[in-house]
C-alpha cells in the first residue's frame, strides 16, 4: 500500500511546477475552481517568504471583510472558515475569525456546524473566554438524537473544554456510557479521561461507571477505559488492586485470541506493572505466542514487564531471548528498542551485556546518531572504574560532532555524573586525566550545562580525597592546566569554565613555585579587561584577585585593577573593588582575613546575630519598635482594614522585658527576636553557596583564624575496592582463540574495544574476548561528606538560643487556639505544668504567666517521646542553663512538636535492620514531616541519610539533621522535613528513600512513600464576621452544594462541629440555621464557607480567592459528611 | 498521550497541524520548524524514533516518524505510547487517508484539509487514540459522507424550478 502512496507522492512537485489541473488526481482537480485553490497555488507560484507575507496579509484583509458583512451566508462562511484554517497553520494571526467560528458552530446545519467546530477546536485553547459561548451548543448537540451531531460534541468536548464549566456537560456524558451505540460509548470515556485530566476531583463520583466501562461487550470502549486506569493507578497503586484480576483476564484473551491485538494493550501492560501479582504464567504465554509486527509494540513492554516485576529466573531467560531478537534484528528500528530494553536490564543482568557486546560495539559506530546515543546511554550504565576511560572518550567523541543543545546538556550531564557527581567515589583514574576530561567537557558543555556540575567539581577539589598529597597534585596540575589554558591566545571559554579557572586559581596558586602570584594576578587582569566577559564572571575574577593579593608582595597590577574598577559603572563591581582597595591597606589584617588553603572549613554562622543585642536593646529602649518577623507582619496587614480591634490583645510581654536589662551576658529576649528574624533570613538565603566563603564573623564579632575542623574527622571508611575477579570462561576462549585466527584486523579492534569497554562487568562469568584485561588501580576514593554540615550547625546555633526559649513563652499565645479544640475534643490527655516565676532570674521577666502545656502524646506514639519528654520541662535552673550553653537538636525539635498536633507515628517502612515510622506534625504555618528511624539491628549504620523525592505538588524542605554519620546499635533518629503546597489537590504521594551503610560497608536502601491529604495544609483562619463579609464580596470562585446530612448530626451545630474536627475550619459565627466559617490552605490562601440548613439537607457555599481551591474543599466536607 | 500530530513536506511547509496540548501561536510555528530542521537531517534507512526535542516537553518526549515521498508524518508522543504502536498508527492513518481519497497525494492533504481532519479526528482524539482498525474508520467517514451528500441533495430539492 506504502507503495503507492509513494509513487502518487513522487509525482507530486512535478505538477507544482507545471501547474496543471489536468496532472493532478480528480479530486484535486475539483478544488482548483475554490478560492483556498486559488490561494494555494498563489502561494506555491511565489519565491519569497516575504511574498507569502504580502499575499496572506492581503487574503486575511479580504477575509475579514468577508466574515463580517451580513450578507455573507452560512455556506460562504463554512469555506472562509478553511481558508482561515489554512492561515493559521502557515502562521499568521486570524483571531478575528473565532468568534464567527463559534456562531458557524452554533448556527450551521450538520456540515457547517462540523466546520465550525473544527475551527474551533484548532484556533481556541481550553481557558480562551470565547469558548463559554461554545457550551451551551455543546450541551445541545450532546441531547441530539443525531448520531453525528452527537459524536462531533464529544469529539470537541475531549478537544478543549473550559474546566469551570464541566459540571453543565457531566451528567449528560455519563449518560452517553451507556449508549447503545459502541462509537459513542468509546468517545464518552475518552471525554471523560479527558476530564479527569483536567479536573479529577469532579469525576471522583464516576469511578463506578468507568469499572463498568472496562467489562464492556466492546473492545473498543474496554480499551479506552485502560487509560483512565493507567493515570489513576500511577497515581494511587493500592487503590486498585482488586481490578488486577480483570486485567490478567484480558490479557489472556488478547493471548488467546480471542480478542484482536488492539493498539492499547500496550497500555495494559503498563497497567500491570504496577501489580507484581501471579503474572508470570500469562507472560510466559504471551512472550511466546505473539510474533506479528503490531504485537512486537506488546512484545517489547512484556519484556519491560518482566523485569520490572519481581524476577524469576524462567522468565528472564524467555525475557532475554526475545532481547536478543530485537538487538538482532536487521531492523533498525527493532534494533533501536533492543538497545533500549537492553539499558533497562543491565543493572539487573550485566551479563546480558556481554552476550551483547559485539553488536553494541557495532551500533557505537552506526551512522545514526539516535542509535549511537542510546549505545552511550546504555555504556553510561555499566560504567566502572576499568572501563570509564574508554566510555568517556567514545562520549566526548560524540559530543564534539553534536550541536544540539539538549544533547549536550544531556551528555555533559551524564559524564559529569561519572566524574562528579557520584558521591561515594570518582571511576577517574589518574589526575591528568581527570582534569582534561573536566576541561573538555566545561569547553563543549560551557554555558547550558547544569550549574550543579562546576559547584560539585569544586567541591571535589575543595574538599580533596583520602590522601592529602594526592589533593595537592590534583589542585597543582588543575592550576598549572588552566594556566597553560589562559595562555592561549585568542581562545574563547565559556563563562562557566572561567568562573571555574577563577576560583581554582584564586584558592590554589600558592601551590605553584615558579609562577609567582603577580604573575596569576596580571593573567586574571588580562582577563578583567576583557569585554566577551560577562559582569557575572568578572566578580568571580575579581575575588580570586582578591584572594591572591596577600600572597602578592605590592602588586602594580592590583593597584591598577583597583583604579579601574572603583569607577566602574557595575555597582557590584564598584563594591568589590572597593572592598579590595580597603583590605589592601592593611595587609596584615588581609592576611588574616584570606588564610591559604581555607575554603573547606565549616562555617559558623551566628543566624541568631546575638552580637546584635546590645545594639537593638538601645533602639528599643531609645523607643523603637520591636521587629516583626514577616508573617506577624503580614497579618497585621490584613487585620489593618479594621477599625476596631473586637479580639482580645495578646501578651505584650516584650516592652517590660527590654527596658530592664541590657547586660549583654545573659539570655535576652533580644536575641529571641532577632533569633526570629535570622529564621526567616536563613530560609530565604539557604540556596546561597557558601564554599569558599571564609569563615569571618562568628558571635563575638570577628574571628581571627580560629581552627575548627568539626565534621571533616567524622567521615564514613571509604568501601574497600571491590576485588575485581578476572575469571575467563575457558569455554569462550577456546572459541576466541579458534576465532582469532580468522580474524581481521579490523574485528580485532573492535574486540579490543569491547573488551575495555566491558571489563569489570559481572563477576564470575566474566566475558572477556582476549583474555586479558588491565585493572586500573582505583585512585579516588571521596570522602563521604556531610553536605549539611553547614546549615545543620547554624541552624543548631540558632536553636541554641532561641528554641527552648520562645516555645515557653510562646505557648501561652499561639496554642490557646489548640486550647479550644483539644478541650473540644476531651479526648487528648492533658497535662499541666505549672512553672514558677523563678524561671527566668531575677534579671529578666518577673512574671510569667501560668503555662498550659499540652502534650498528646498517646500511647502509641515512638518512645522518643515517652523518654524525653521530661526534658523539655527541666527545673528552671537548668533551663536557663541549657539555653545558654546547649541544647540539642533532639530536646529543640521536641520543644517544636509538643506545641502542635500531631498524628500518631505510622510504620511505612522496615527490613530486617531498620524500621521506618513517620507521623505528620500539623504546625502553623507548614506540614511538618517526620520520620523516625529505628536501628533494630545490634550493629552500628554509617552515614543514614533521607532523601525525598520532589514531587510536583509540593514543596520539601529539609530541617536540620537529614544526614547522620553514625547511628548506634538499636538507637532511634528522627529526620524531619517542612512540605509546603505548591498547589491544590485531593491526595499526594510523597515517596523517598533511606540509605545507610552497615558495618561490613553493605549499603542498602530502603524506599517508603506517605500520602498526604489537603486537609493536611488547611488551618483554621481565624477573622471576625466582619472582615468574612468583606472578603466574602472580594473573593470571585465560588462552589454550592447541597449535601444530606445524617441523622446523628441534624443540628446544624453538630454538623458544623465536625467540620471544625474533621476539616480544621474554624467556626467564627453562628446565626439562626447558618453557620459562618474560614480556613486557610498554607502558605496564606483564604477560603471561606458558608453553610445553611433546610431540613436534613446542609447547603455548603464556599469562596476563595484560588479557583480550585473551593472544588477541593467541597469533596472534602462531603466525605467528612458522609463517612461520620 | 499524543501530544503533536504534525505533517510536512519535504521543504518544511506544514500540510496538517494538530497540537493536543496547548502551545502559544508562535512556538507551535518553531515546533514545526525544528522538528521539520530534526527529521529533515535523517536519512531514509535509519530509524524512525528521535528523542528529545528540547521545545515539548523535553525528555519525556520522543518523535516517531514516517517519511512518504513528499511528506513527513510526525507523531510527538509522551513515554506512555508505544514506539511501534505509534509507527503502525501512522500507517493506519496513511493507509486510510489513501482509502478515503483514492491514491491519496500532497494536493489532496492541502485542498482538502478539512476531510483530512475529519480523518484525524476519527482516529485520534483528544490526544488519545481512538480507533486503529482502518475499516472502522473508513466506515465512520463514509457515514459522514453520505450525511453529506443528502445534505446537497436536500439543498438541491428545496431549490425551486
Amino acid at each position: 500500500m506504502s507503495d503507492i502512496v509513494e509513487k502518487t507522492l513522487t509525482a507530486l512537485p512535478g505538477l507544482f511546477l507545471q501547474n496543471q489541473p489536468g496532472g493532478g488526481p480528480a479530486a484535486a482537480k475539483a478544488s482548483f475552481s475554490s478560492r483556498l485553490g486559488s490561494l494555494v497555488r498563489g502561494i506555491t507560484a511565489l519565491t519569497s517568504k516575504h511574498e507569502e507575507e504580502k499575499l496572506i496579509q492581503q487574503e486575511l484583509s479580504s477575509l475579514k471583510a468577508t466574515v463580517s458583512a451580513p450578507t455573507t451566508t452560512l455556506k460562504m462562511m463554512k469555506e472562509c472558515m478553511v481558508r482561515l484554517i489554512y492561515c493559521e497553520m502557515l502562521g499568521y494571526d486570524a483571531s478575528f475569525g473565532y468568534i464567527h467560528a463559534i456562531k458557524l458552530a452554533q448556527q450551521g446545519n450538520l456540515l457547517e456546524k462540523r466546520v465550525g467546530y473544527l475551527a474551533v477546536s484548532l484556533f481556541l485553547h481550553e481557558s480562551h473566554e470565547l469558548l463559554l459561548l461554545l457550551v451551551n451548543t455543546v450541551v445541545k448537540d450532546l441531547q441530539s438524537t443525531n448520531l453525528v451531531e452527537v459524536c462531533m460534541a464529544l469529539t470537541v468536548v475531549s478537544q478543549i473544554f473550559p474546566r469551570e464549566m464541566i459540571p453543565a456537560v457531566l451528567p449528560l456524558i455519563e449518560d452517553k456510557l451507556q449508549h447503545s451505540k459502541e462509537i459513542i460509548r468509546r468517545k464518552a470515556v475518552l471525554a471523560l479521561y479527558k476530564f479527569h485530566l483536567i479536573a479529577p476531583n469532579q469525576v471522583q463520583h464516576i469511578h463506578i461507571k468507568f469499572r463498568k466501562a472496562l467489562c464492556d461487550r466492546d473492545v473498543g470502549v474496554m480499551a479506552a477505559s485502560l487509560h483512565i486506569y493507567l493515570r489513576m493507578i500511577k497515581e494511587n497503586s493500592s487503590g486498585y488492586k482488586d481490578l488486577t484480576g480483570s486485567f490478567v483476564t484480558i490479557l489472556k484473551q488478547v493471548v488467546g485470541g480471542k480478542l484482536p491485538v488492539d493498539f492499547n494493550y500496550h497500555i495494559l501492560l503498563q497497567v500491570l506493572q504496577k501489580y507484581i501479582l501471579l503474572l508470570y504464567l500469562t507472560m510466559i504465554l504471551t512472550i511466546s505466542a505473539i510474533f506479528i509486527f503490531l504485537s512486537l509494540a506488546i512484545l517489547f513492554e512484556c519484556v519491560h514487564t518482566v523485569y520490572s516485576i519481581y524476577p524469576k529466573s524462567e522468565l528472564l531467560e524467555k525475557a532475554a531471548k526475545c532481547i536478543g531478537k530485537f538487538v538482532l534484528s536487521p531492523k533498525i528500528n527493532l534494533k533501536y528498542l533492543g538497545l533500549k530494553a537492553l539499558t533497562y536490564v543491565i543493572q539487573q543482568d550485566p551479563t546480558l551485556a556481554l552476550q551483547h557486546q559485539m553488536t553494541i560495539i557495532e551500533c557505537l559506530d552506526h551512522p545514526d546518531p539516535i542509535i549511537k546515543r542510546e549505545t552511550l546511554e546504555l555504556l553510561y550504565r555499566i560504567t566502572n572504574a576499568q572501563n570509564v576511560t574508554v566510555i568517556v572518550q567514545k562520549m566526548l567523541e560524540y559530543l564534539h560532532q553534536s550541536k544540539e543543545e539538549y544533547v549536550i546538556v544531556n551528555l555533559v550531564g551524564k559524564i559529569a555524573d561519572v566524574l562528579v557527581l557520584n558521591t561515594v567515589d570518582t571511576y577517574a583514574p589518574d589526575n591528568a586525566w581527570f582534569i582534561q576530561t573536566m576541561n573538555a567537557v566545561f569547553s563543549v558543555g560551557g554555558d547550558v550545562m547544569h550549574p550543579d556540575i562546576p559547584n560539585n567539581f569544586l567541591r571535589l577539589l575543595a574538599e580533596g580525597f583520602d590522601d592529602e598529597t594526592e589533593d595537592q597534585q590534583l589542585r597543582l596540575y588543575a592550576v598549572q592546566s588552566y594556566l597553560t589554558l589562559l595562555d592561549m591566545e585568542n581562545v574563547f571559554y565559556p563563562q562557566r569554565f572561567l568562573q571555574v579557572m577563577s576560583w581554582v586559581l584564586g584558592e590554589y596558586s600558592y601551590l605553584l613555585d615558579k609562577e609567582t602570584p603577580a604573575e596569576v594576578i596580571a593573567k586574571l587582569y588580562k582577563l578583567l579587561m576583557n569585554d566577551s566577559v560577562s559582569s557575572e564572571t568578572k566578580t568571580w575574577l575579581i575575588a580570586a584577585v582578591t584572594k591572591l593579593t596577600p600572597q602578592a608582595h605590592s602588586s602594580d597590577t592590583v593597584e591598577r585593577l583597583i583604579h579601574e574598577f572603583t569607577i566602574s559603572l557595575d555597582t557590584c563591581m564598584r563594591q568589590h573593588a572597593f572592598e579590595l582597595k580597603h583590605l589592601h591597606e592593611n595587609v596584615e589584617l588581609m592576611k588574616s582575613l584570606l588564610p591559604v588553603d581555607r575554603s573547606c572549613e565549616d562555617l559558623a554562622v551566628d543566624a541568631s546575630l546575638s552580637f546584635l543585642d546590645g545594639f537593638v536593646a538601645e533602639g528599643l529602649s531609645q523607643g523603637a519598635a520591636p521587629y516583626k518577623p514577616h508573617h506577624q507582619r503580614q497579618e497585621e496587614k490584613l487585620s489593618q482594614e479594621k477599625v476596631l480591634n473586637f479580639e482580645p490583645y495578646g501578651l505584650s510581654f516584650s516592652s517590660s522585658g527590654f527596658t530592664g536589662r541590657q547586660s549583654p551576658a545573659g539570655i535576652s529576649l533580644g536575641s529571641d527576636i532577632s533569633g526570629n528574624s535570622a529564621e526567616t533570613g536563613l530560609k530565604e538565603t539557604n540556596s546561597l553557596k557558601l564554599e569558599g566563603i571564609k569563615k569571618l564573623w562568628g558571635k563575638e564579632g570577628y574571628l581571627p583564624k580560629k581552627e575548627s575542623k568539626t565534621g571533616d574527622e567524622s567521615g564514613a571508611l571509604p568501601i574497600p575496592q571491590e576485588s575485581i575477579m578476572e575469571n575467563v570462561d575457558q569455554a569462550i576462549t577456546k572459541k576466541d582463540q579458534s576465532q582469532v585466527l580468522t580474524q581481521s584486523k579490523e574485528e580485532k579492534e573492535k574486540q579490543l574495544l569491547a573488551s575495555s569497554l566491558f571489563v569489570g562487568l559481572g563477576s564470575e562469568s566474566t566475558v572477556n574476548l582476549l583474555g586479558k584485561a588491565d585493572t586500573v588501580s582505583h585512585k579516588f576514593r571521596r570522602k563521604s561528606k556531610i553536605k549539611e554540615a553547614k546549615s545543620g550547625e547554624t541552624s543548631s546555633t540558632h536553636n541554641m538560643t532561641c528554641s527552648s526559649f520562645s516555645s515557653l513563652s510562646n505557648v501561652a499565645y499561639e496554642d490557646d487556639y489548640y486550647l479550644n479544640t483539644l478541650h473540644d475534643r476531651g479526648d487528648k490527655e492533658l497535662k499541666t505544668f505549672s512553672l514558677n516565676s523563678e524561671l527566668l532570674d531575677s534579671e529578666s521577666l518577673t512574671e510569667l504567666p501560668l503555662v498550659e502545656k499540652f502534650s498528646n502524646c498517646s500511647l502509641s506514639t515512638p518512645s522518643l517521646f515517652a523518654d524525653n519528654s521530661m526534658e523539655i520541662f527541666h527545673p528552671p535552673q537548668s533551663i536557663a542553663a541549657s539555653v545558654a550553653k546547649e541544647s540539642s537538636l533532639a530536646s529543640s525539635f521536641l520543644e517544636e512538636t509538643t506545641e502542635y498536633i500531631h498524628s500518631n507515628a505510622m510504620e511505612v517502612c522496615n527490613n530486617e535492620t531498620i524500621s521506618v515510622s513517620s507521623y505528620k506534625i500539623w504546625k502553623d504555618d507548614c506540614l511538618l514531616m517526620v520520620w523516625s528511624v529505628t536501628n533494630k539491628s545490634g550493629l552500628e549504620l554509617k552515614s543514614a541519610n533521607l532523601e525525598i523525592f520532589p514531587a510536583e505538588n509540593f514543596k520539601v524542605t529539609e530541617q536540620p539533621g537529614c544526614c547522620l554519620p553514625i547511628m548506634e546499635a538499636e538507637s532511634t533518629k528522627s529526620f524531619q522535613y517542612s512540605v509546603q503546597i505548591e498547589k491544590p489537590f485531593t491526595e499526594g504521594i510523597l515517596s523517598g528513600f533511606i540509605s545507610y551503610h552497615m558495618m561490613d560497608t553493605h549499603s542498602a536502601q530502603l524506599e517508603f512513600s506517605v500520602n498526604l491529604s489537603l486537609l493536611d495544609f488547611i488551618r483554621p483562619l481565624k477573622i471576625s464576621s466582619e472582615d468574612f463579609g468583606k472578603l466574602w464580596l472580594s473573593f470571585a470562585n465560588d462552589v454550592k452544594q447541597n449535601v444530606k446530612m445524617s441523622e446523628s448530626q441534624a443540628a446544624l451545630s453538630s454538623a458544623l462541629k465536625t467540620l471544625q474536627q474533621k476539616l480544621r475550619l474554624h467556626i467564627i459565627e453562628i446565626i439562626g440555621n447558618e453557620g459562618l466559617l474560614a480556613c486557610q490552605l498554607l502558605p496564606s490562601i483564604p477560603c471561606l464557607l458558608h453553610c445553611r440548613v433546610y431540613a436534613d439537607v446542609l447547603a455548603l457555599w464556599f469562596r476563595s480567592s484560588c479557583s480550585t481551591l473551593p472544588d477541593y474543599l467541597l469533596y472534602q466536607c462531603q466525605k467528612v459528611m458522609e463517612g461520620s | 498521550m499524543i501530544q503533536a500530530i504534525l505533517v510536512f513536506n519535504n521543504h518544511g511547509k506544514p500540510r496538517l497541524v494538530r497540537f493536543y496540548q496547548r502551545f502559544p501561536e508562535e512556538i507551535q510555528q518553531q515546533i514545526v520548524r525544528e522538528t521539520f530542521h530534526l527529521v529533515l537531517k535523517r536519512d531514509d534507512n535509519i530509524c524512525n524514533f528521535l528523542e528529545g526535542g528540547s521545545l515539548i516537553g523535553g525528555s519525556d518526549y520522543k518523535l516517531i516518524y514516517r517519511h512518504y515521498a513528499t511528506l513527513y508524518f510526525v507523531f510527538c508522543v509522551d513515554s506512555s505510547e508505544s514506539e511501534l504502536g505509534i509507527l503502525d498508527l501512522i500507517q493506519v492513518f496513511v493507509e486510510t487517508l489513501d482509502k478515503c481519497f483514492e491514491n491519496v497525494c500532497e494536493l489532496d492533504l492541502i485542498f482538502h484539509m478539512d476531510k483530512v481532519h475529519y480523518i484525524l479526528q476519527e482516529v485520534v482524539m483528544g490526544g488519545m487514540v481512538l480507533e486503529t482498525n482502518m475499516n472502522e474508520i473508513v466506515a465512520q467517514i463514509e457515514a459522514q459522507n453520505r450525511l453529506e451528500k443528502s445534505e446537497v441533495n436536500r439543498v438541491l430539492l428545496c431549490r425551486p424550478g
